[in-house]
């Protein structure tokens, strides 16, 4: 199987979902004849036409709001926002009619579409580039949130989403676009959506993370290994609806845990985890979940965000801690 | 102004021009010769049907919200021509995309009456209607219905169907950046698609010289690359010619058209608005004397087409039609609490299994 970048694997699933399927239609700025900014889309408008991929007015709402029209009419388009920070335009659009489409004409029309984003900071990208803020996504009824963390679960994940019957939001981690490198066989075939993927195993502590964090998590991971301590690493992959059982089933085994993600503190995605592990999983607790996140901050520009992301350090020392508590 | 003159040696680079269609003055009488669907007396005499039985039902919706068995309610009072004349010229695979204030335009398409009073009763299975399966249900969030509308005609002519996208909505919604994103786009790609923008003077209390300062709302289609007019949209057989012509050329490969219909909103916003805090009787009695029923009857009555009695059975069968879907409505029992997870999802996932059996339980304790 040959080894493709994280981006790569986005570009063959694109590929294949198109060849697949004659009313998957791409849509965005730049993601014709550029191929897209972070070139997920290169080839695919020589492939399929400038019909099917097209170079859009640069207007976000536009975008997402085209995709509810070409969903209910049929087509399965896949936007692109280029970056997250832009994505506030669509929240209208995600909100009040991609996520309630269905259920307001009682599924009359639907709307399977896919809004893709890169997200996160990390590569020293303009301010507004570096945006993580994808608990306000996983908050909309209605809505699937999927943030994979490699190139096979990128590709298997994306395939899915653009196949699923109802609207997906689908954050791609901006610095690991061709930091993450592995085999993908470019076969059609999807992996669930709503399903966490167990990337490590182990009895001591139980790390949880999503997207680009996943990277400082493994590597956490491999430091507690060094130490005698043997951290089970869960990528969570779909946000909303997220995979409860793993969770539970993970904390009920190793008794701690330590969630991970790079968004702001207050009201992340980390929040919902522990207070599911509050409600459903308190009595095989033996340590206080903890949450390793980025600040309650603005995202800092480029000079500042290293120190705004979770280290490798900040996890293993929450983990460390964990596994020390009594 | 100095700059002006300055100027004047410049070249013109580009002429524009808006054009306003009528043929039937207020009074009934003709401004100008009716268009040639207009000499079928079946076709105005269906118009005119539509437009009483819309205003009569307005009047029982607001009277169920007034006792109570009714929520917020839009009436069409004064604009009704609008919404039945667009829908008029519509074929039946084409597709609407209404504001909430469209009821006529539903109605003409074959939604029942009981659906729209279930809609607004607070029931999303009146969405779920008797009309065309692939028509929109109403936009409440002002104008952001129109990039669905683009996104629809996109889809039609990627297919090659000989299909239109309607857009309906307001002179308020012309001012949200959505409904310029979405005639841009439609500007841009020749779109089968024809924005219908009703011009009833009030976004609730705002009129319409604070909402812009150009001159006709039908020239912001100039500026997204097509063509605009500006239509009485109290003379519906120029609702209906505007509309037809507008479909028609869409159909054809022609691209995008721009409607502003220029009527007046006769009534409240909704049944929550109380219009006389913003507007003098006063003001509002002179446009009684444009409304589109009594000006369509005038003409009807003028050329023998209609009579008393026709009038009176008209209004028998509306009242009929009427009371047997309020009976329909009232009649419908909520549907059980439960079944709001049922199509937030294609399947409902795993992880809210168990609250739809907590909401269940409930009801079954």
């Amino acid at each position: 199987m040959p080894e493709v970048t994280l981006v790569e694997a986005i570009n063959l699933a694109l590929g294949r979902a198109m060849a697949d399927d004659p009313d998957v239609v791409v849509l965005g700025e730049d993601v014709g004849v550029n191929g897209g900014v972070f070139r997920a889309t290169v080839g695919l408008q020589e492939r399929f036409g400038p019909e099917r991929v097209l170079d859009t007015p640069l207007a976000e709402l536009l975008i997402s709001g085209l995709c509810v029209g070409m969903a209910a009419q049929g087509l399965k388009p896949v936007g692109e926002i280029q970056f997250m920070g832009f994505i506030y335009p669509c929240l209208d659009q995600l909100v009040n009619h991609a996520s309630r489409m269905r259920n307001r004409t009682q599924g009359r029309l639907t709307c399977p579409m896919v809004l893709r984003t890169p997200h996160g900071a990390g590569i020293r990208a303009p301010e507004h580039h570096s945006e993580s803020t994808e608990a306000m996504l996983a908050h909309i009824p209605g809505l699937r949130v999927v943030m994979p963390s490699s190139p096979e679960r990128a590709y298997g994940l994306l395939l899915a989403a653009i196949r699923d019957p109802d609207p997906v939001v689908f954050l791609e981690p901006t610095r690991l676009y061709r930091a993450a490198k592995g085999e993908v066989d470019d076969n059609g075939e999807a992996l669930p959506l709503d399903l966490a993927f167990i990337l490590r195993e182990g009895r001591d502590v139980t790390l949880i993370s999503w997207g680009a964090m996943l990277k400082e998590t493994m590597a956490a991971a491999d430091a507690l290994a060094d130490e005698g301590i043997a951290a089970e690493v869960i990528d969570l992959a779909t946000l909303k609806p997220y995979d409860e059982n793993t969770v539970l089933g993970s904390v009920a085994k190793t008794g701690r845990c330590v969630i991970v993600h790079e968004a702001a503190h207050t009201g992340g995605f980390g929040a919902e985890i522990a207070a599911l592990i509050a409600e459903r999983g308190l009595s095989s607790l033996l340590a206080p979940v903890t949450r390793v996140t980025g600040y309650d901050t603005v995202v800092p520009m480029a000079r500042l965000e290293q120190r705004y992301m979770p280290s490798v350090g900040r996890i293993v020392t929450a983990a460390r801690k964990a596994c020390q508590y009594n | 102004m100095g700059s002006k003159r300055a100027n004047e040696e410049l070249p013109v680079i580009a002429h524009f021009e808006v054009r306003r269609r009528n043929y039937l003055a207020p009074d009934g009488s003709i401004d100008r010769p009716l268009p040639a669907f207009a000499t079928d007396a079946r076709l105005l005499v269906e118009l005119y049907r539509s437009m009483v039985l819309l205003r009569l039902f307005d009047r029982k919706a607001v009277a169920l919200q007034r006792t109570g068995r009714l929520g917020t309610y839009a009436v069409s009072l004064g604009q009704e021509a609008v919404s039945v004349g667009i829908a008029s010229a519509m074929r039946e695979d084409d597709v609407l995309l209404p504001s909430y204030r469209d009821n006529g335009a539903l109605l003409w398409r074959g939604v029942k009456p009981e659906e729209i009073l279930l809609f607004w009763g607070g029931d999303e299975r009146g969405n779920h209607f008797s009309g065309p399966r692939h028509d929109f249900p109403f936009c409440v969030p002002v104008g952001s219905q129109a990039p669905h509308a683009a996104g629809v005609a996109y889809a039609l002519k990627l297919r090659k169907e000989p299909r239109v996208a309607v857009c309906l909505f307001g002179d308020g919604a012309t001012s949200k950046g959505d409904v310029y994103e979405a005639m841009n786009f439609a500007g841009v790609h020749k779109l089968p698609l024809v924005f219908v923008a009703t011009n009833n003077q009030w976004a609730i209390s705002v009129p319409l010289r604070l909402q812009t300062g150009a001159e006709t709302l039908a020239q912001k289609a100039i500026a997204a690359g097509f063509s605009g007019e500006q239509v009485d949209g109290s003379d519906v057989a120029a609702m209906c010619a505007a509309a037809e012509e507008a479909i028609a050329a869409a159909r054809d490969g022609k691209g995008p058209h721009f409607i502003e219909a220029v009527t007046y909103r006769l009534g409240d916003h909704t049944t929550s608005d109380d219009a006389s805090r913003y507007r003098s009787a006063d003001a509002v009695q002179a446009h009684w004397k444009e409304e589109p029923v009594a000006r369509l009857r005038s003409y009807l009555v003028g050329r023998k087409m209609w009579t008393k009695a026709d009038e009176e059975q008209l209004a028998a069968e509306c009242h009929q039609r009427i009371e047997a879907a309020v009976e329909c409505y009232l009649k419908t029992p909520p549907r059980r609490a439960e079944t709001i997870f049922d199509n937030l999802y294609a399947e409902l996932p795993e992880a809210y299994a168990e609250q739809r059996r907590e909401l269940a339980g409930e009801d079954d304790a």
